[in-house]
């Protein structure tokens, strides 16, 4: 059994264990929770130390016949990309679950649902990332739907149902697109190389033109409307309204990502042809959601609404990054993911806390915590400044990789990207200045300061975004060969000789 | 001077086994006291259910087409199906034998006197069971029955025994009874058309046998075998409920008791379907340049009408009628294959639609007020506060039906459009998953009802249900369950047995 399985499995093993923990002992529930994941963080970790970082091929691999009948394997392998996004993910759920220690007090369900709903999310995330078969893939890709939609509409606040089926629906009917060209693929390859979902294989295919192009249409719209691109977003902003702070970090910061890690797996391996055709729509849509994300973020009065709106300006940077074709580009929107995981986990929580103490989610009723909260005032700003991509800060490294790689192909569209970064100084600065800055508004005198629980859970996160703006390498060196592999097999090379990073 | 046929009594002891057994619980009815008669009922037909599916077994790797003179065939798929039905009715049964669904004496007026003494003095009336295993016979027969003739005895067979059924409710009479009114009147224009186009194509080709009507092909005027076709394709378009066909489906799954619903709408399902896809496979193979296209049409009409008017339902039964009928659709795309991929795919979906629907059925029953079962949608708000365990037993159904991953629905339709898309039908495929997302949003609205909605005053209570029902509804439901982790098994069985022989 390969270590992936074993990381896999032991969510759920905690899980039954919380499960036989009786409802009333909520405090020993939290602290299982907490501590198996931590424990799962740290072997996660273990697998980043064994990952063979030159290797280009896929690594702890395992594979398991699941359903004969149609050649369905559990299969599952690593990559660079798929290693640093199961790290994200394993790392970011200790921290939410410390983070929002009580968040699942006020549910409509007990507090065990929420940490068994956690743990159940946390198997799927690390198995959607580590299936190297399409059905397996699929499966997790749906499935881990079912918790994030209890987890909202059960624990979140505001029009919470409503959001939850907005989500749910827009996602199922990618997922449905998805599977009918799921369908199309194996029956593909039962004609020429004999029915499987092995991902390698199934990339070696010769389709047909249009039949690839209406394949990865399929795909394609499924990876956009999880990752929100303009025009699939407007489940999004609902969805992180709705959802504790906790759920929009792991919604926002995993989940999405297995948009933009589908649209590099799938889209691209499997269909290159046809990515290379849709190519300048997508860069199009990219660009329009780095604009609109950007500008609709600057008009939010609500403090969730403006960091889901910066999610889909940045969503906007990682697609264009991906699909400009180049190893900058890839390597930067591949960092760009984790980045965006941080500095998104950090916005989230601490907005959470702020909201919490304050009792409203208006930007306007804050005002001058710099004096009275000023823990939380600078851990806010730090965030605000990663978002934003100030230089020394983690998500800089990645913006400023994601436009050298893509100006060497789509000059026009980079610059236009560019103006993305300006309008992010508006989007943060101006809410920045309005609730840290300036002289203390009534209702926030008395606001407490970031408790020892806060701190302990904000620490990491705060130590990840400046380490990774002065010193991305451990991580660049993960992603690197993966993404110029990904960019070769695609068939291109870079235009320009490559800058050194 | 007639010669007495030779019958394969070896092989045709699943049914006669069925047949015996109703008669025996006729016999019953007339001779046994009241007092000992349900019980009785009860263990005969367990009994002869199980024995039938033992004789299956025995013969289950056995095949020949003369066993009843060519009238039958036994085959592998006549197995697997005739299997899937004894099991999907030893379910069913038990969900039956809860009697308080059923009118205490059929022949009592509604609100009449009779009505309260019958009532009072607990004399139930026994007769549901010896119709019930009628019915159950007639399904058997009609997957295997090989020539025009037969599919009609059986059809008629099976369906006379369920619109009484269907009208048997214990309360909200007179809708059960205008349910089975209905169910009937329109069941016999059905069987008419059937026996029509019978006509029709013993009028084209001078034969009744499935296999040489399709060796007849090309042999004279295509009209007559066109005629034909559509004629009998109305009336097992019927059964199945395919659209335009479909009218009489919400009204009778509404109306009659929920037991008989679940019965019906799994083990009908089942029947139906098997002798279409026999009927097709085998009789119709050689012209299927004629009907493909009228199936294919009627398929996608089917997904998308019964997705889309189940959104606007306010009655769970009737909800899960519509959503029924979208099925039919998804069903008709693996006829419509015309590949054994197609075959195996509609063996699988079959056997897992039909435990999910008893189960859900099952649940439906045991959800109530004091003046008995509540199946308006409204007044479901809250239920997962209630009764927590229900709920989610129910919302895992809805999943499965939904065709959610990690569910047996999602494997059956995973199947059947894989299948279509091997046959070059992409449009169904595209139909298919355009369906299932609209019918995503009604089954997902149930959910929301019972979990994220608050309870009013009004609502409803889960009643603690009878060993039986306990035993049927957790059977079907881990059944559904380990279907869809581990649905190799079935699979391969499926993908073994998949096979009509001529």
């Amino acid at each position: 059994m390969s270590l992936l399985t074993i990381i896999g499995l032991l969510p759920l093993v905690i899980s039954i264990l919380i499960v036989a923990i009786p409802s009333k002992n909520i405090g020993l529930i939290k602290k299982v929770a907490f501590g198996g994941t931590t424990v799962i963080a740290i072997i996660s970790i273990l697998l980043a130390v064994g990952f063979d970082k030159s290797g280009t091929s896929l690594q702890y691999v395992q594979s398991n016949a699941w359903i004969p009948t149609f050649n369905i394997n559990y299969s599952v392998g690593i990559d660079g990309i798929s290693l640093v996004l199961i790290l994200l993910s394993t790392i970011l759920v200790p921290i939410v679950v410390l983070a929002t220690w009580h968040e699942s007090d006020r549910g409509r369900w007990s507090a065990k649902v929420f940490y068994v709903l956690i743990l159940i999310l946390e198997t799927m995330m690390i198995g959607v990332f580590a299936a190297t078969d399409l059905f397996l893939f699929y499966v997790f890709f749906e499935a881990m739907l079912i918790p994030i939609y209890f987890l909202i509409g059960g624990y979140g606040s505001g029009n919470k149902s409503a959001a939850a089926v907005k989500f749910l629906l827009y996602s199922l009917f990618g997922g449905l697109l998805m599977l009918a060209s799921i369908i199309g693929i194996y029956v593909i390859s039962g004609n020429q190389i004999g029915a499987t979902f092995d991902l390698a294989q199934l990339a070696t295919l010769e389709i047909d033109n249009q039949t690839e192009n209406f394949l990865f249409l399929g795909f394609f719209i499924a990876f956009a409307i999880k990752a929100p691109l303009w025009p699939f977003h407007t489940w999004l902003p609902d969805a992180a309204k709705a959802a504790t702070p906790g759920t929009s970090v792991l919604l926002l910061g995993v989940l999405d990502k297995v948009g933009t890690y589908g649209m590099i797996r799938f889209c691209i391996q499997l269909f290159p042809d046809a990515s290379k055709t849709f190519t300048p729509l997508i860069i199009t849509l990219a660009v329009i959601s780095i604009i609109y994300g950007a500008f609709m973020a600057i008009g939010q009065k609500d403090i969730k609404g403006l960091i889901a709106f910066t999610s889909i300006s940045h969503f906007g940077f990682i697609t264009m990054g991906i699909f400009a074709m180049t190893s900058q580009g890839m390597s930067g929107a591949n960092l760009y993911m984790v980045n965006h995981g941080f500095s998104t986990a950090a916005l989230f929580l601490i907005a959470g806390w702020m909201m919490m103490r304050r009792g409203s989610s208006t930007i306007s009723d804050f005002g001058g915590l710099q004096r009275v909260t000023p823990v939380m005032a600078w851990v806010f700003f730090i965030a605000g400044m990663s978002g934003l991509a100030l230089p020394g800060l983690s998500s800089f490294v990645s913006e400023f990789l994601v436009l050298v790689g893509t100006y060497t192909r789509y000059p026009v569209a980079a610059i236009i990207g560019t103006l993305g970064i300006i309008l992010a100084a508006l989007y943060i600065l101006i809410p920045v200045q309005k609730i840290l800055h300036g002289p203390t508004t009534p209702g926030n005198e008395y606001l407490t300061d970031l408790n020892l629980r806060e701190k302990i859970a904000i620490a990491p996160v705060i130590l990840v975004i400046v380490l990774m703006g002065f010193y991305p390498k451990p991580v660049l060196d993960l992603i690197n060969s993966t993404s110029e592999q990904v960019v070769t097999n695609a068939g291109f090379s870079d235009p320009v000789a490559k800058v050194d990073k | 001077m007639l010669t007495a046929p030779s019958l394969g009594y070896s092989l045709l002891a699943p049914m006669l086994i069925v047949l015996a057994g109703a008669v025996i619980g006729v016999l019953v009815e007339a001779f046994v006291g009241k007092a000992r008669r349900t019980a009785i009922q009860i263990t005969l037909s367990i009994g002869v259910l199980l024995l039938s599916q033992q004789q299956l077994w025995r013969i289950k790797d056995l095949s020949s087409t003369t066993a009843a003179v060519g009238s039958v065939t036994i085959d592998k798929a006549g197995i697997f199906l005739q299997a899937t039905i004894i099991l999907l009715s030893l379910v069913a049964v038990l969900l039956i034998a809860d009697q308080d669904n059923f009118v205490a004496q059929a022949s009592a007026l509604p609100g009449s006197p009779e009505e309260q003494n019958a009532l009072q003095e607990k004399s139930q009336q026994t007769e549901i069971f010896p119709l019930f295993l009628f019915a159950v016979s007639g399904m058997m027969l009609f997957t295997v029955a090989s020539d025009l003739v037969t599919l009609f005895v059986a059809l008629e067979v099976f369906s006379l025994p369920l619109y009484l059924l269907a009208g048997l409710a214990r309360r909200r009479r007179l809708l059960s009874q205008e349910s089975a009114l209905k169910y009937f009147l329109l069941g016999a224009y059905a069987s008419a058309f059937f026996l029509f186009g019978a006509a029709f194509l013993y009028g084209y080709s001078g034969t009744i046998s499935l296999v040489e009507i399709s060796a007849a092909v090309g042999s004279a005027n295509d009209v007559f075998l066109l005629i034909g076709i559509i004629f009998i394709s109305v009336g097992l378009l019927f059964k199945v409920s395919a659209v335009p066909f479909h009218s009489w489906t919400p009204d009778v799954y509404q109306g009659a008791p929920t037991p008989i619903t679940a019965f019906m709408a799994a083990c009908t399902k089942v029947a139906a379907f098997g002798a279409i896809l026999r009927i097709f496979y085998v009789g119709f193979a050689e012209s299927q340049t004629i009907w493909r296209p009228i199936i294919t049409t009627i398929a996608i009409i089917t997904m998308l009408f019964g997705s889309i008017v189940a959104i606007a339902q306010r009655d769970v039964k009737r909800m899960l009628a519509y959503s029924s009928i979208a099925h039919a659709g998804f069903l008709l795309s693996g006829v419509v294959a015309l590949n054994k991929d197609g075959l195996a795919a509609s063996l699988f979906y079959l056997f897992a639609y039909g435990f999910a629907t008893l189960a859900a059925f099952g649940i439906i029953a045991l959800i109530r007020d004091s003046s008995g079962e509540v199946s308006d949608l409204n007044r479901w708000v809250g239920l997962g506060k209630k009764s927590p365990l229900t709920a989610a037993a129910f919302s895992f159904l809805l999943l499965s039906f939904a065709g959610i991953p990690l569910t047996s629905g999602f494997v059956g339709k995973f199947a059947i459009f894989s299948a279509a898309y091997q046959s070059g039908n992409i449009s169904l495929v595209v139909v298919g998953v355009l369906a299932s997302a609209i019918a995503a949003f009604f089954y997902i609205r149930v959910i929301i009802m019972m979990f994220f909605t608050d309870p009013v005053n009004d609502s409803v209570s889960v009643i603690i249900p009878s060993v039986k029902s306990k035993i049927s509804i957790s059977a079907s439901l881990l059944i559904s369950f380990v279907l869809g982790i581990a649905p190799s098994l079935l699979l391969t069985t499926a993908g073994n047995y998949a096979n009509f022989i001529r």
